[in-house]
């Protein structure tokens, strides 16, 4: 009997444990929160919102760029260093407030955030690659794509490293 | 140094005169699929079977860190049992050496997607056709001359459009394949050319173009040539064109219109 308790309490810390290296982010350099660091206006659009399938669906896309990236040979070693559980949250955050689906986003500007990343033209262009797999696998129509390309294709000098 | 990197379609297509545009019409883009940081080039095979002539070109060109831009074409364009009709011979076959230069002078057409501004280039193609002695004997100024060119290219995400504009100072006959100048015009004129597609997909797009042209000998009448054309990014190295092409009237046979067929490779 105190066996299995102590069986029990050890898997209840371990399941914490782990659920807490889940959540927790690695502190950041402190800064500014404001919905200006996303870098665009929102698409105001309610169509464009509808065609991402909500926010359900903005946040299945987002999750599954990442998981792309990461698996991509060219750009996994890019996202290796950073912070996984943020970025998850941040770029979540990012679509979701760009696309109009009312969040707030609460990560860095684009030129901050990915100020050590190194990133360059080839790269942005890879990630936008696995952006719009990701956006076909939720069936947004490619002219609805192009609507949400459209907002982040400016961000490109601040995305790729000079 | 950085190896490809363009998103598929960004590169365009090869025009016939060997750099990067649509079908008829150049283009301010930068072929090749390199980005800022690297060297890329193309290759491409374009066959034109006109009502009464076989036109084909085929070249290649380089692309310097997406903002120079060399090139070469040959083209060749075979009278077939016309030139029997023409008093030339049959199977006589019009040829000419483009050498192209292009520079991109400012702006992005795909990344300023929050500015009206377009991506503009400047350049030079020198033309050098073969058959001087009769050239001149259709009336025709020079077997070799040069266009000059200030292009202007947009993609319009929002819309899923590109769009090109080109004014081309030139003096050639036929794309040059006809001397350049002419008993009834001599010297540079300007000409347009205009392109507008529809991107259905990142890989696939359908358009049309409009181009005109000097009118500069008087034995035939020059027209201004348009077309339609589906492009397709088959891989990143490989897209196809085709489409359907009309060039007016050639050498005193009118209704000049066929096929468009392109091949290109680029990395």
């Amino acid at each position: 009997m105190r066996k299995t308790l102590l069986i029990c309490a050890a898997a209840l810390v371990s399941f914490s444990a782990n659920a807490w290296a889940q959540e927790a982010e690695e502190p950041v350099a402190p800064y500014v929160q404001s919905d200006a660091n996303a870098g665009a206006q929102p698409i105001t659009d309610p169509a464009v919102l509808a065609a991402f399938n909500g926010r359900e669906g903005i946040q299945r896309i987002s999750n599954r760029t990442i998981e792309l990236a990461l698996a991509d040979p060219q750009l996994g070693p890019i996202f290796q260093p950073f912070d996984m559980v943020r970025l998850r949250r941040t770029l979540n955050e990012h679509f979701c407030y760009l696309l109009g689906g009312g969040c707030t986003y609460t990560g860095r500007d684009m030129r901050t955030s990915h100020a050590d990343m190194g990133v360059q033209t080839r790269d942005f262009n890879l990630l936008v690659r696995h952006l719009r797999t990701a956006m076909v696998e939720e069936g947004v129509p490619y002219r609805m794509q192009n609507r949400f390309l459209a907002v982040l294709a400016p961000m490109h000098p601040d995305v790729v490293q000079r | 140094m950085v190896w490809g990197g363009k998103l598929p379609l960004t590169r365009g297509v090869t025009s016939i005169e060997g750099g990067t545009g649509g079908g008829l019409s150049t283009w301010a883009l930068i072929g090749g699929n390199e980005t800022e940081d690297g060297i890329g080039a193309s290759a491409f095979y374009t066959a034109i079977p006109l009502s009464d002539y076989d036109f084909s070109a085929y070249g290649a060109a380089v692309g310097l860190y997406n903002r120079v831009e060399f090139s070469y074409a040959h083209q060749e364009f075979d009278t077939g049992s016309t030139g029997a009709l023409l008093g030339i011979g049959e199977g006589f076959t019009f040829e000419q050496d483009i050498f192209g230069a292009k520079l991109r002078v400012f702006g992005d057409a795909l990344y300023d997607q929050d500015s009206w501004l377009p991506q503009v280039a400047v350049g030079v193609q020198y033309k050098q056709a073969e058959h001087g002695a009769l050239i001149s004997a259709l009336g025709g100024e020079d077997d070799s001359g040069f266009d000059v060119y200030v292009s202007a290219t947009k993609i319009f995400l929002n819309q899923s459009l590109v769009v090109n504009v080109t004014v081309r100072a030139t003096e050639a006959n036929q794309f040059g394949l006809l001397g350049f100048g002419g008993d009834q015009e001599s010297g540079h004129t300007a000409q347009i050319e205009l392109s507008g597609a529809y991107m259905i997909t990142d890989r696939l797009l359908v358009g049309a173009e409009y181009r005109t042209r000097p009118n500069n000998l008087g034995f035939a009448e020059e027209d201004d040539g348009y077309d339609v054309f589906v492009g397709y990014a088959v891989t990143d190295n490989l897209s196809l064109v085709a489409g359907y092409v009309d060039l007016g009237s050639i050498a005193t046979f009118d209704d000049q219109n066929g096929a468009y067929l392109s091949l290109q490779v680029g990395f």
